[in-house]
């Protein structure tokens, strides 16, 4: 059936590990990763704990098509209460440690507690050990893995580690594995960081069975690659020019926030997308691209490969960043870019690095500066204070600021605690562009009306992953709607958030779902584990899942007026001042009320209790 | 018309649909461990390199075998390991210069790509055509097409 059926509870305070079987009846209700990973997290942590604690847990979780043949079966879920929000934190990784975690015979590990010295959990098949990592506490992610594999003379082995701003407690630190793939948002790797748990190193030669109709599931796999092999995005404009494919789309949509959303057009957005990537540069005539990356089973292969140029300034006197690397994304090229108003892709790349060397979120760290930059422009912030001249646009200020915020000196420890709690701290809470202290990703919820609504709404804060609706109101998937029209945008939100918690639970990629919809996940879930995975069956059982955060939420302390947007968004005076929706904001204050409706919850944004029976909750 | 795999590193992503498809096929469970063909990811140049068996005409671990458990299948000309008469020595391991025949502890046996009795699995997974399975007298012929190109598409003057 898929899943492993068998569990890791590992109590770091009183240093055991323990196997235990897997809740068959939650999976079957909750499917895995995210669904599964949080219905465990629910069940067995207090909503009110305070996230840095011992009393939080944090979970990795994988999917039952999670270490598959199943297009993008690789993924899996970093689960907690995130630091950064106070909220539920689901963090999403790709790469090939998940796969490698499920084929060692195990879906899920949970962490309780807090151990007294720094330590790594080894799993080999049915071993699973913590070992001392005093060794490697301070080591940065790339270190760390480079340092387990040799002293563990395997090669083959797979790592998920924080770095240095994971066990500083930067509230945006990330968890990352196989170099350049994270677990990025909410400041997960925090909450690893706070336990002195600095890496899970793993090894599975067991493989994946347990597929209740084999056939079924290849055929089915077979017609699922089929579709996204024949689709425009996943087929030919992932592979070719990744994520930022996006940059010069959503800059002509008029919808590219930059300089901390005081405008929503970049002026730059040319020099960092994915044109700027595969044009020979004028100093080395080299392309800033050198190939792209899938990770495990995908076929998509969206990931880049980057080489910088080895004359820029940020790196003229560091040998060890200039070979090929992981390279920029859309939201990292975005947020390190438009947001701050830097147009240097090569600086740019110096601190996408350091936030995989490091380990820390390139959307709310950028878009932290942004808000810093904004400060010092307005006179609030000084160069005292900060450490270096402050204005948009700086390449060598977005550098300085990432060097100083990886390694938690001066100005970079008051960045580290993002831009919420930074912006109130210096008297402009309005500046942080942020919902639930999430920091916004790459798309103006000003221009488009739904991915707003998707903001406020988020389970985790500001995330345009949790629904995301651009892929219908900008790219006609499945249909096209009108990004300026708020009109029926509460319900297209929720269809979305309902579909992308079944694809998140799965194990598979959420991009799968620029060609797939519940019909293309429905027959392989089925052939892997269950007949009952129907369409409709997948569906609830997202809204189940939805609405089991969201009570999470409200029981953590949430409220409707937590479902937030900031003034700059939904008011005249922060309008849209370019573009095709030049002197539109957001239209939240319409669409909450229907969105709570839509959700069967009341004018409170609170589950009812007929909603909680249906969904059986 | 004998066969063998072709390796395009340039279009290989690192997704490792061969290794669960080997795997699958030999031993019924998706184990990258367990696959005949390994990928190789080499970060500091951005290249992932599939690498397999040859099937060598002389073949190194055929003639090291004290028991002539390896024979050659006469349809395919892979090299293949005959299980029940393999003891396990190792000494194939040993004499291959390339390390794609490896023990393997779970049976006690070894183990090395055979083709897959003429439709390998790995081939028939690639999405991107890293691999493929061609004729086996022309495998150079990807690469002659590339610079016949050069050589005779060149812009002319007039």
């Amino acid at each position: 059936m898929s899943w492993a059926g068998k569990i890791l509870r590992v109590n770091l305070t009183a240093g055991t590990v323990k196997s235990e079987p897997l809740n068959m009846d939650w999976a079957h209700d909750y499917i895995g990763s995210r669904g599964l990973g949080t219905k465990y997290l629910v069940e067995e942590v207090a909503a009110t704990v305070d996230p840095l604690s011992a009393d939080n847990k944090i979970i990795w979780a994988t999917g039952p098509l999670t270490g598959t043949m199943a297009s993008t079966g690789g993924r899996y879920t970093v689960i907690t209460k995130g630091p950064l929000t106070g909220a539920i934190a689901c963090s999403n990784s790709g790469g090939y440690w998940g796969a490698e975690f499920k084929m060692a015979g195990w879906d899920m590990i949970i962490f309780e507690g807090k151990s007294a010295k720094p330590v790594y959990l080894y799993v080999n098949d049915d071993v699973a050990e913590l070992r001392d990592a005093s060794h490697l506490w301070g080591k940065s992610v790339w270190e760390t893995e480079a340092t387990l594999k040799s002293s563990l003379q395997d090669p083959l082995t797979r790592v998920s580690s924080i770095g240095k701003a994971g066990e500083n407690g930067v509230l945006f630190a990330a968890v990352v594995n196989d170099l350049h793939r994270a677990a990025g948002r909410s400041g997960v790797g925090a909450v690893m960081g706070s336990k002195n748990l600095k890496a899970i190193a793993v090894r599975g030669t067991k493989g994946v069975g347990n597929i209740r109709d084999p056939k079924a599931f290849m055929a089915a796999v077979k017609a699922g690659k089929k579709v996204l092999a024949d689709n425009g995005v996943t087929g030919t404009g992932l592979p070719a020019m990744g994520t930022q494919v996006l940059m010069s789309v959503i800059n002509e949509v008029g919808a590219l926030p930059t300089r901390n959303h005081r405008d929503n057009q970049f002026e730059g957005a040319k020099d960092i997308g994915a044109e700027a990537m595969a044009t020979p540069r004028k100093t080395d005539g080299k392309k800033h691209l050198v190939t792209n990356q899938a990770c495990f089973g995908c076929t998509i292969a969206c990931g880049r490969i980057s080489k910088m140029d080895e004359t820029h300034f940020t790196i003229e006197n560091k040998p060890q960043y200039r070979g090929a690397n992981g390279g920029l994304e859309y939201e990292a090229a975005w947020a390190l870019g438009a947001a701050n108003g830097v147009n240097d892709l090569e600086a740019l790349q110096y601190a996408n690095l350091l936030c995989n060397e490091e380990g820390i979120d390139p959307i709310s760290f950028g878009a932290t500066v942004g808000a810093v930059m904004e400060l010092y422009e307005m006179g609030v912030l000084t160069k005292e204070q900060i450490g270096i001249d402050a204005k948009f646009g700086s390449a060598k200020t977005l550098a300085f600021l990432a060097e100083e915020t990886i390694y938690g000196r001066g100005f970079g420890k008051e960045i580290g605690q993002g831009s919420k709690r930074l912006t109130a701290k210096y008297g402009h809470p309005e500046l942080s562009m942020s919902s639930k202290g999430q920091e916004f990703p790459a798309y103006d919820g000003r221009a488009i009306q739904g991915i707003g609504l998707a903001y406020a709404t988020s389970n985790r804060g500001g995330c345009h992953l949790r629904g995301y609706t651009i892929a219908s109101e900008v790219l006609g998937i499945p249909v096209k709607t009108d990004p300026l029209e708020h009109e029926g945008k509460p319900d297209l939100v929720k269809a979305f958030q309902d579909a992308t918690a079944a694809f998140d639970s799965s194990g598979l990629c959420i991009f799968t779902t620029f060609a797939w919809g519940l019909q293309d996940l429905s027959p392989q879930m089925q052939g892997a584990c269950n007949e009952d995975y129907t369409i409709e069956e997948l569906a609830k059982i997202g809204e189940r899942i939805w609405n089991m955060e969201r009570e999470f939420n409200n029981r953590a302390g949430f409220t409707h007026k937590d479902d937030s947007l900031p003034a700059r968004l939904t008011s005249a005076e922060g309008a849209c001042k370019t573009g095709p929706a030049k002197g539109k904001f957001n239209m939240l204050a319409d669409m909450l009320p229907k969105y709570y409706a839509a959700r069967g919850w009341d004018n409170e944004g609170r589950p009812t209790a007929a909603t909680k029976e249906r969904l059986g909750l | 018309m004998q066969k063998m795999l072709h390796i395009n590193a340039d279009k290989c992503t690192g997704c490792m649909q061969c290794e669960m498809a080997c795997a699958f096929e030999n031993y019924g469970t998706f184990a990258t461990a367990k696959s005949r063909i390994k990928v190789f990811d080499f970060h500091h140049t951005g290249k992932k390199v599939p690498y397999t068996c040859t099937q060598c005409d002389e073949a190194w671990c055929l003639h090291a075998c004290p028991v002539e458990a390896i024979t050659v299948d006469k349809a395919t000309g892979a090299k293949v390991v005959n299980e029940s008469t393999c003891v396990g020595c190792k000494v194939c391991t040993i004499a291959c210069p390339f390390g794609t025949i490896n023990y393997v502890q779970e049976t006690g046996k070894v183990q090395k790509c055979d083709l897959c009795e003429g439709s390998p699995a790995c081939a028939e997974a690639c999405p991107t055509g890293a691999i493929t399975f061609i004729d086996a007298n022309w495998t150079g012929l990807g690469k002659m097409a590339q610079w016949a190109d050069k050589l005779g598409n060149q812009p002319s003057a007039s």
